[in-house]
Parts: C-alpha cells; structure tokens; sequence
C-alpha cells in the first residue's frame, strides 16, 4: 500500500510538472518566436506554413536596424527613464509606506485602495489633459517629463510593495530606535531602510521592469528626442508597411537589456515577491 | 535626577477609556514596579511616560518639566522591550553604540562606553556578533546594555523577562536588581509576575482596569492589602477569600487567609476539613483542604507534612493575621 501511495505521488508530480512547463512555454513562446523571426529574411517571416528552426539563419536585420536608428540614444532614454522613475518614486513611497504602515489612521486602507483604484482607470482617460498639460509647460518630448509621468502611473505599486515590506517589521523596533533618541529621518535612514533591503531592492527591480516595458504614455508623450526603447519598436510598424524580421530584430534588442537584468536578479525578484507570503 | 509625575493622565483609544485618570508620583532612584493582570493597561501607561503613545489629557512631567508634549527622542528615558527589540541588522557593538551615536557622541568616547557597557553585561566577547547569533539572555543584556550606555534619567522595562525561561528569569531578576544597587537611576518596571513585583520592586503599583488599586511597599502591599483585588493578586499562592455566614461572623463580607496564616493540626482546631492535592516544593508544601463551610482553602505546611489525599485535618485561623473586606471589597480596619 505504501508503494501506491507514492507512485499516485511521482505521477501527479510528472503532471504538475509537465503542466508547468507547458504554462512556461507558452508565455515564453512570443519572445522565442520574435527572437527566431529577427534571424529570418523579410520574405522567410512571412511564409506560410512559418518554418521553426530551419531556415537561413541572417543578422541582416540587426544590420539594418543599427544603420536606420539610433540604438543606444534610445537605450540611454530608456534607462534613464526606467531607473529614474523608480527611484525617484521610492524616495516619495518610503516616508509615504512609513506612515502607512506604522502610523495607521482610520482611513488608512481607504488611502490604499484608492492609490491601487487609480491602476485600474484606463490611462487613455487622462491622455489630453495629459498631452495638453506636457505641450503647455514644455515637457512633452523630454526625459525629465516621461520620468514624471512614470513616477506617477508606478507610485501606487511602489507604495503598495513597500508598505507590505514595512508591515512585516516589528513596530517594536522602530519605537526602539526612537527611545533611542532618532527622529524620524535617522530612523528611517538607520533602521527601517536597512531592515527593508530586500523589499526596497525588489521593489525597484520590478519597477524598473514596468517602467523599461511602458508603451502607452512613452509613445504618447515622446517621439523623438527623449524616446525610449518602445518608439523604437513602435518605429519599425507602421511608416512603410510591416516589416516582421526587423519589427523582430528591434524588439529583441529592446527587450534584451531587461531580460538579461531579470535573468541575473530572479532569485531576489522572487524573494522580494513572496516575502511575507511565506515565512 | 530622574523624577517622574503623572497628573490626571488618561488615555482613550477611540470610545474606550484604557486609562479614565491616573495620579502617580515617582521619585528620583526608586524602583517603582507596574503589576497586573494582562490588558489592565500597565503597558500603556510606561508608553505613555516613554512617549511612544500620546496622552488624551493630563500633564506627564520630568524632572518637575512638562514632557507631555515632547517626543521619546527628548525626554531622556531609555527603554528595554520585551522583544528586546534590537536591530537585527547592527553587530551588538553598533546596537549598543546607536544611542550615542544619535546624540552626536565623538566616535572614540562611543567607543570607550561600548566597551566599558560590555564589560559590565560580560558581552565583551560577542560584540562584533549579530543579534540573530545571541541566545535570549545575551540579546535581553544587549538591550540593556543599549539602555545604559545613555546614563537616562529613567530606565523603562517592558515586561523584559517574559521570554526567558524560568532559570534565566530569575538570574536577570538579581542582575536588573544589581544594576540599580549600582546606577541608583529611576527604574520602572511593568510585570504581570507578581513575583518579580514583589522580589524587586521599592514601590508597587497594582493596575487594574486602566486604575491604580494600591501604591506602597511589597511588604505594606503583603500585609495591607486595600482592597479584594490587591489581596488576590499580591502573595503566592493566592489568599484565602472567604465569603458567607464564616466571614460575617468576623464583621465581614469577605474575609481573606493567606495560606501561611493558618495553623494545621490533626487532633484539633476551628475547621476540620479534608486533604485534597498537595504541592510539595520541597521547603515548604500547599495543601489544598476541603472545609465544610468556607470550602476549599489552600495551607502552608512544612516540606515534609506527612499528610495525604483524603487526610482529616484542623485548620485553626492565626488571630491578627485575618483581613476583613466590605461590601465594595475595600479593606475594613
């Protein structure tokens, strides 16, 4: 009896396990089939039946990408963007998670959900007052604008993230730092940041990643100067037709940077993600 | 100086009225131990003298100066918590060094207190090792060490022993007393052990319900206790409280025998009644005897009694040691 009790065990884990894998494939076939598209010929891309690996493998289309745009002054205004949006934005969550988590008023979770409400209004509601707003004091067009605007549509996550980080520090400690004689900056400076790395770290990992893969407001607020990765790839659709083998070629070098950063901090992403979750 | 006075202090958290209004006067090196049962709001009352909540109404003063209004940072208390509280992230050297640091201290005369604090809670050997790596007892003596590098008018203990186990307590109990022999700083000292209340304290003031049942001595608590709560939680273990035709015989409503005041016989006496469970701890044994009439009444007997489950015994009352009570159960004279 024992022996078929662990062999229910070995198949229900073969099927959870080829289950996930299937999951996994799938959400990671749209990013393998652009990679191999970038490697076709324009004519190779768009034949039907699609062939998967045997074709004739070309770096034309990086070629030709790097020859008709500029790369890496769309790289900078992408990271530029990504990482100032974030930390700009943790500077204003942390004091705002502080009092969030340690100060708690009566209307405490009303505040936050109506921070996260905001995530759930389409953001094309708000574009022309939006647009009309940047075109009015000049930001349209540049960093220091889509920095603001990110800062903004991302606050709501940061403070959320960081607050559920701060929830799991003993309060004890804090009111020990300020018997201690700290005021509020040394305390949040010296005790509560330094307890909070591994939040705050994931926190603007995340972000960062949100911030790198913001299509709408970049793209709407931006078309040249200040431009980020996402009207690179945007560039590659419309004017003369769809060209998939290069849309393929910029979207991989868009993406790229940000998978490999993904790729290399996975394992603090996910702590980060389920700290508090399990103990 | 460490001189502590609560005038019509009162604390509400929304409707309810934790504290309603309390009156207290601390002088400057007593050792003044808050007692009583869970929730009676002794917690709140030492956050309230810390700073750490604020207070509905009243004056709190230090040192004859209004502190009601000033955060913990300024009113030059220290406190140990009950979860000491370290920063999990500082080596014991830097935890203990934090208050000083804050205070703007010179990096060498930081030094020189760490070290010489250390000494003092035998933590020379662990200071360059992490909270997380301290058994309890050593991180209980890092939080005090934290506390005393300072030199605070006042030490405030949050219930500090209730994490260590038994043995450990009672050496802490003996080392926190040390440590006021030798400082003479203003301590106080919240506990729902009336032991450690009874064992350290110079003034004991038993809460209950957000008031002050009774302030003075553990002897003059022992002794004369003011009312029916007092006399139950004050004492190990517990009086006798006895109501009924018994008590007013005596005057009373209720009249209360402590377990070390009452003679134990086994050929006479005023009661007879049964032995029940006995408690032997070795110097002395509680016989728990079933009375006719005032029902079951604990007696202190010798270690070596003798007696056993379902003995006849007589119980005979010690004149002059009997507390009478009234009706309100205030202490009659």
């Amino acid at each position: 009896m024992p022996d078929m009790a662990r062999k229910t065990t070995t198949a229900r884990k073969a099927t959870v396990t080829a289950l996930a894998w299937t999951v996994g494939f799938l959400i990671f076939f749209p990013v393998l089939w652009t990679f191999l598209t970038s490697f076709k010929t324009e004519g190779e891309a768009i034949a039907a039946p699609p062939s998967f690996l045997f074709f004739d493998w070309t770096v034309e289309n990086y070629l030709t990408v790097n020859e008709r745009s500029d790369y890496p002054r769309h790289f900078w205004n992408s990271v530029v963007i990504a990482v100032g949006s974030t930390l700009l934005g943790v500077l204003i969550a942390i004091p705002a998670a502080w009092s969030l988590a340690f100060v708690p008023g009566r209307r405490t979770r009303d505040v936050l959900m109506w921070m996260l409400s905001t995530k759930m209004m389409p953001a094309v509601g708000v574009l022309v007052p939006m647009y009309l707003i940047f075109r009015d004091t000049g930001l349209l067009d540049t960093k220091s604008g889509l920095v603001g605007v990110l800062t903004l549509v991302n606050l709501p996550i940061i403070v959320w993230m960081l607050y559920t980080y701060f929830k799991e520090i003993p309060a004890e400690i804090l009111e020990a730092a300020r018997m201690d004689g700290a005021g509020l900056r040394s305390e949040i400076i010296y005790v509560l940041a330094p307890m909070a790395v591994p939040g705050i770290a994931s926190t603007i990992l995340l972000n960062i990643i949100l911030a790198w893969n913001e299509a709408f407001w970049t793209l709407n607020l931006a078309a040249a100067k200040a431009a980020p990765l996402t009207a690179f790839i945007a560039s590659y659709s419309s004017p003369e037709g769809l060209f998939y083998a290069k849309l393929s070629a910029a979207s991989t070098m868009a993406i790229a940077p940000i998978l490999i950063l993904g790729w290399f901090s996975q394992k603090q992403l996910v702590r980060g993600l389920t700290f508090g979750a399990v103990k | 100086m460490g001189r502590i006075t609560l005038r019509n202090v009162s604390k509400r958290f929304g409707e309810v009225a934790v504290i309603p209004s309390i009156n207290l006067e601390i002088g400057d090196g007593e050792f003044v131990v808050f007692v009583g049962p869970s929730g009676c709001g002794k917690s709140t009352l030492l956050r309230l003298i810390a700073g750490l909540e604020d207070v509905s109404g009243g004056v709190i003063e230090i040192d004859g100066v209004n502190a009601t209004g000033l955060p913990p940072a300024k009113r030059g208390l220290a406190m140990v918590f009950q979860s000491y509280a370290l920063y999990p992230h500082m080596s014991v050297r830097r935890n203990i060094a934090f208050p000083l640091k804050m205070a703007g201290m010179d990096p060498a005369e930081i030094a020189r207190k760490v070290e010489a604090a250390a000494a003092v809670l035998n933590l020379t050997g662990y200071l360059d090792r992490r909270p997380g790596q301290l058994s309890g007892g050593q991180r209980q003596r890092v939080a005090i060490g934290r506390a005393i590098v300072r030199e605070p008018k006042a030490f405030l203990f949050d219930e500090p022993l209730s994490n260590l186990d038994a043995a450990l307590r009672v050496n802490m109990r003996l080392e926190i007393s040390e440590l006021h022999q030798a400082l003479k700083t203003t301590m106080i000292y919240v506990t729902h052990d009336q032991v450690e209340a009874m064992t350290m304290a110079d003034k004991i003031v038993v809460v209950n319900q957000g008031r002050i049942e009774q302030v003075g001595s553990p002897l003059d608590l022992y002794r004369a206790p003011a009312n029916l709560f007092v006399a139950g939680f004050i004492g190990s273990p517990k009086m006798n409280l006895i109501g009924g035709p018994e008590a007013a015989r005596h005057g009373a409503v209720t009249m209360g025998l402590r377990p070390e005041h009452i003679d134990l016989s086994t050929s006479a006496g005023t009661w007879r009644g049964t032995v029940g469970i006995s408690e032997h701890l070795g110097s002395d044994t509680f016989l728990r005897v079933q009375v006719e009439g005032p029902g079951m009444i604990t007696v202190r007997t010798g270690g070596d009694s003798g007696l056993r489950h379902g003995d006849a015994v007589f119980l005979t009352p010690q004149t002059g040691r009997m507390h009478r009570f009234d009706a309100d159960g205030k202490a009659m004279a």
